[in-house]
């Protein structure tokens, strides 16, 4: 309470504001049926929770989320959306009350974590007393680059970003082999060209520095 | 489907991808100084792209951008990442150790700063050409994304 009276009363109230967006928008997706409304919204969480994630001091998050969930997530759900149909089929009230339960349970199961987790910032934490403090400290020496981060993805965890371009490369030939490379529709798109003569008038709605009339 | 009431799109992403991958480099090589690096980068790249492809349609964005070029992309970033590891073993140093990549020193951080920047254009390449291929997987498999669609 006595939190409220310095200067950490603006950034409890800016977490209470994005928190109770978050919120809102998750119910919205929970009781939406238009699949669009639902990928657009999925992707304003994905903002909303950038924007949380700047104001708890996590910038490099933040970024990453901001890319990855709201633009690139958003832009394959969309595709994906494009291949089924618009709308999700309604569940009979039985078969919702299964879900529910999982729901309430993991929440609860969450809240009751969160009482042992350490405050924002506690330096005696285990994730800032350990490796992380020692990274701090020698990383300036070892490596001469002022964003901690850098160094910490490219230089002490280089395996670990490997891995991880590795696991983004094969989900990419994963999905690829999957579905086909797509190469059918541009294939088809200039066989079709080909064939009609007035190619001229097909092609202008891509070009649109024609007159607009 | 002369209509083209899609002008002002048109004209304002043609203004904004450009803006969209000079951010993206900015992004990349100012990685080592701020938040960001090859990987939101190669998103951001990606999603340039794929704002074109939206645009403009996908087979116009598929003939500026390959799907053989995005899919190579990828492998040759995975490949350049690993290749400074064997860089460094081919210097004498252990795999990805980039103080050995030019025999300096602990204090010195040429070998550091050269070891990131290459992996981490690595990152970039294999990222935006993974995501390109997964983009393309997805929605080249529709000829042509209608209006009514939406």
């Amino acid at each position: 309470m006595h939190a409220m009276f310095n200067g950490d009363f603006g950034v409890i109230l800016v977490n209470i504001f994005l928190l109770g967006i978050l919120f809102a928008v998750a119910i919205a997706i929970a009781r939406m049926r238009s699949l669009f409304a639902i990928v657009m919204l999925s992707g304003m969480y994905s903002l909303v929770s950038a924007a949380w994630y700047v104001a708890i001091d996590a910038v490099d998050v933040a970024f990453t989320e901001a890319a990855v969930g709201a633009g690139m997530s958003t832009v394959v759900l969309l595709g994906a959306m494009l291949l089924t149909s618009r709308t999700a089929k309604p569940e009979k009230f039985f078969f919702r009350l299964g879900p529910l339960l999982v729901c309430l349970a993991t929440g609860a199961a969450l809240i009751y974590a969160t009482v042992d987790l350490p405050a924002l910032g506690d330096a005696t934490s285990a994730a800032n007393a350990g490796v992380g403090y020692t990274y701090l400290q020698v990383g300036w020496f070892d490596t001469g680059i002022p964003n901690i981060v850098t160094p910490v993805l490219a230089s002490y965890r280089g395996f670990d970003t490997l891995g991880e371009t590795t696991v983004v490369f094969v989900a990419g030939l994963a999905v690829a082999l999957l579905l086909g490379f797509g190469e059918r529709s541009l294939a088809e798109r200039i066989r079709n060209e080909g064939r009609t003569s007035n190619r001229g008038s097909k092609k202008a709605p891509a070009v649109s520095d024609e007159d607009p009339a | 489907m002369n209509t083209d009431h899609h002008v002002i799109l048109r004209v304002v992403a043609k203004m904004l991808i450009p803006v969209i991958v000079i951010f993206a480099f900015y992004v990349q090589f100012h990685g080592d100084f701020g938040p960001g690096g090859g990987f939101q980068a190669g998103v951001i790249i990606a999603v340039a792209i794929i704002l074109y492809a939206l645009i403009f349609g996908v087979p116009a964005a598929m003939r500026a951008v390959p799907p053989a070029f995005t899919r190579s992309l990828a492998a040759v970033g995975v490949m350049i990442y690993a290749g400074v590891g064997f860089w460094a073993l081919l210097q004498g140093g252990q795999f990805l150790e980039y103080q050995a990549l030019f025999h300096e020193p602990p204090g010195e951080h040429h070998g550091q700063h050269i070891g990131i920047m290459v992996i981490e254009i690595g990152v970039l390449c294999g990222v935006s050409g993974a995501m390109l291929t997964i983009f393309y997987a997805f929605a080249g498999r529709v000829a042509e994304i209608r209006d009514e669609d939406w």
